[in-house]
């Protein structure tokens, strides 16, 4: 199965996802720009995207764990979810996401 | 040079679990510790980002959270008295003609040691700066991440934006100072203190704060004075004068200052080592946990710790290059009984 993920650039990437797995480890394997410091354990909110709104219903919705951790982005909008909470499975094949500024690994010094 | 220098074996920047279980390590081996982190108590993420989830993969633990490691971290190192400096963070580090170290902080304090062992994980906690554009010239000016003084926010025009603990007390405290306060979340929920939710209510309720339902859109002002605070909200942009601007959007790491040192990095983000003492490309200096690399690093606590225990053999050669290193056990030699203050 494949995500597609466009990252703080405006690339777009198809990458291919396990079942399974979060979408925050599929990207972060793949090397893209995410920080997901906390490493999936929804406690800081720096694995943040912004899922396609025709994805959006086919998601489970948001736990009130991960709506509080939202709070802490400040570029959120209706579309927002952290990755690290977006279980891979069969109905999430061909999932679109975009990468928030807020998931950005720090910047080269 | 003011001569209130702390002159020490080793600087540990960094009180995460790794930081603290590399006290035990060196005080085994009769190195004092001085350990600094920026945060306000030991724990690093343990206690800042996940205090009271549970962590499964700490040997001999089937289950402990966060601040129960730093607890018994904290209990364990307790017979080798290192101290602490929090609240501060390293800024400057000087490598002096005898092959020591001269460590500055933010804070003003100066250290001078032998040998210095970074155990700064993600790095520093540093506030999240909103994506406004221009904010850069604002902060510390009209747009502050934290309250030092609170007589800097006396008559002011106050926006306040976020939804946990932080947004809600500094609104409960600096309405009273305030000229006038409004608070911004994106949702018209908290996820702080309900006392706290409930007095911010009743003030909303006697007209004596504003709350909006929005996020920052962008700033007015010039020569980093704030003016106006315009907010994206449903009902489209709103415009709210404001002099100061309080954006309580928790916490991230960045590398910060150690990234000058003139250490060799790796990707620009960790720090690199060799995996039989863990040191940097600048001798005496150290680097175990988080925010070290080496082929097959793994962020792993577990992995902090047999770092540090490595790290420590060569850090005792270094302060006390004439001694012979006896390798001993604790559960067999009386000398290290008598340190650990059970024998």
């Amino acid at each position: 199965m494949r995500i597609f993920v466009t990252d703080q650039d405006g690339t777009e990437h198809e990458l291919e996802a396990l079942e399974g797995w979060r979408v925050m480890e599929v990207i972060r394997d793949w090397g893209l720009n995410i920080k997901a410091e906390c490493g999936g354990s929804c406690a800081c909110a720096t694995c943040h995207v912004f899922v396609d709104p025709e994805w959006q219903d086919k998601l489970n919705p948001p736990t009130d764990e991960e709506e509080d951790m939202l709070d802490s982005v400040a570029d959120y909008e209706a579309n927002s979810r952290l990755s690290c909470q977006i279980l891979m499975s069969e109905e999430l094949d061909g999932l679109r996401v975009t990468l928030a500024d807020s998931a950005r690994q720090e910047e080269a010094a | 040079m003011s001569g209130n220098e702390i002159v020490t074996d080793v600087v540990i920047i960094g009180a995460g679990p790794v930081g603290l279980f590399a006290v035990f390590e060196l005080g085994l081996v009769d190195l004092k510790c001085h350990v600094i982190d920026i945060l306000d108590r030991p724990g690093g993420q343990c206690a800042e980002l996940y205090p009271e989830k549970p962590i499964y993969d700490i040997p001999a633990f089937p289950e402990i959270s966060g601040q129960g490691l730093t607890d018994n971290l904290m209990k364990q190192i307790q017979p080798f008295g290192a101290e602490f400096h929090f609240n501060q963070m390293v800024t400057n580090c000087e490598k002096l003609e005898d092959g020591s170290f001269r460590v500055t902080t933010d804070a003003d304090e100066v250290f001078l040691t032998k040998v210095i062992v970074v155990a700064a994980g993600g790095g520093s906690f540093q506030p999240k700066r909103p994506p406004v554009e221009d904010v850069e010239q604002y902060e510390n000016k009209s747009v502050f991440y934290a309250v030092r003084k609170m007589d800097d926010f006396r008559d002011q025009d106050l926006v306040i934006v976020g939804g946990g603990d932080s947004a809600l007390d500094w609104t409960l405290n600096l309405e009273p100072l305030a000229r006038s306060l409004t608070l911004v979340h994106r949702r018209d929920q908290f996820r702080g203190h309900a006392d706290s939710v409930n007095k911010m209510r009743a003030l909303v309720e006697e007209g004596k704060i504003n709350f909006i339902t929005g996020q920052l859109g962008r700033l007015e002002g010039e020569n980093g004075q704030l003016t106006e605070v315009y907010l994206k909200t449903a009902g489209g942009e709103l415009g709210v004068p404001a002099t100061r601007l309080l954006p309580f959007f928790g916490l991230t790491m960045k590398l910060g200052p150690v990234a000058d040192w003139g250490l060799d990095l790796h990707e620009n983000a960790l720090i690199k080592v060799d995996t039989e003492r863990f040191e940097t490309s600048v001798p005496g200096i150290f680097a175990i946990g988080d925010i070290n690399w080496y082929p097959g690093k793994l962020k792993l606590i577990l992995s902090g710790f047999h770092e540090g225990a490595l790290m420590s053999q060569a850090a005792k050669r270094i302060v006390h290059p004439d001694e012979k290193i006896v390798f001993q056990y604790t559960t067999s030699s009386s000398k290290l009984q008598k340190k650990l203050g059970v024998a």
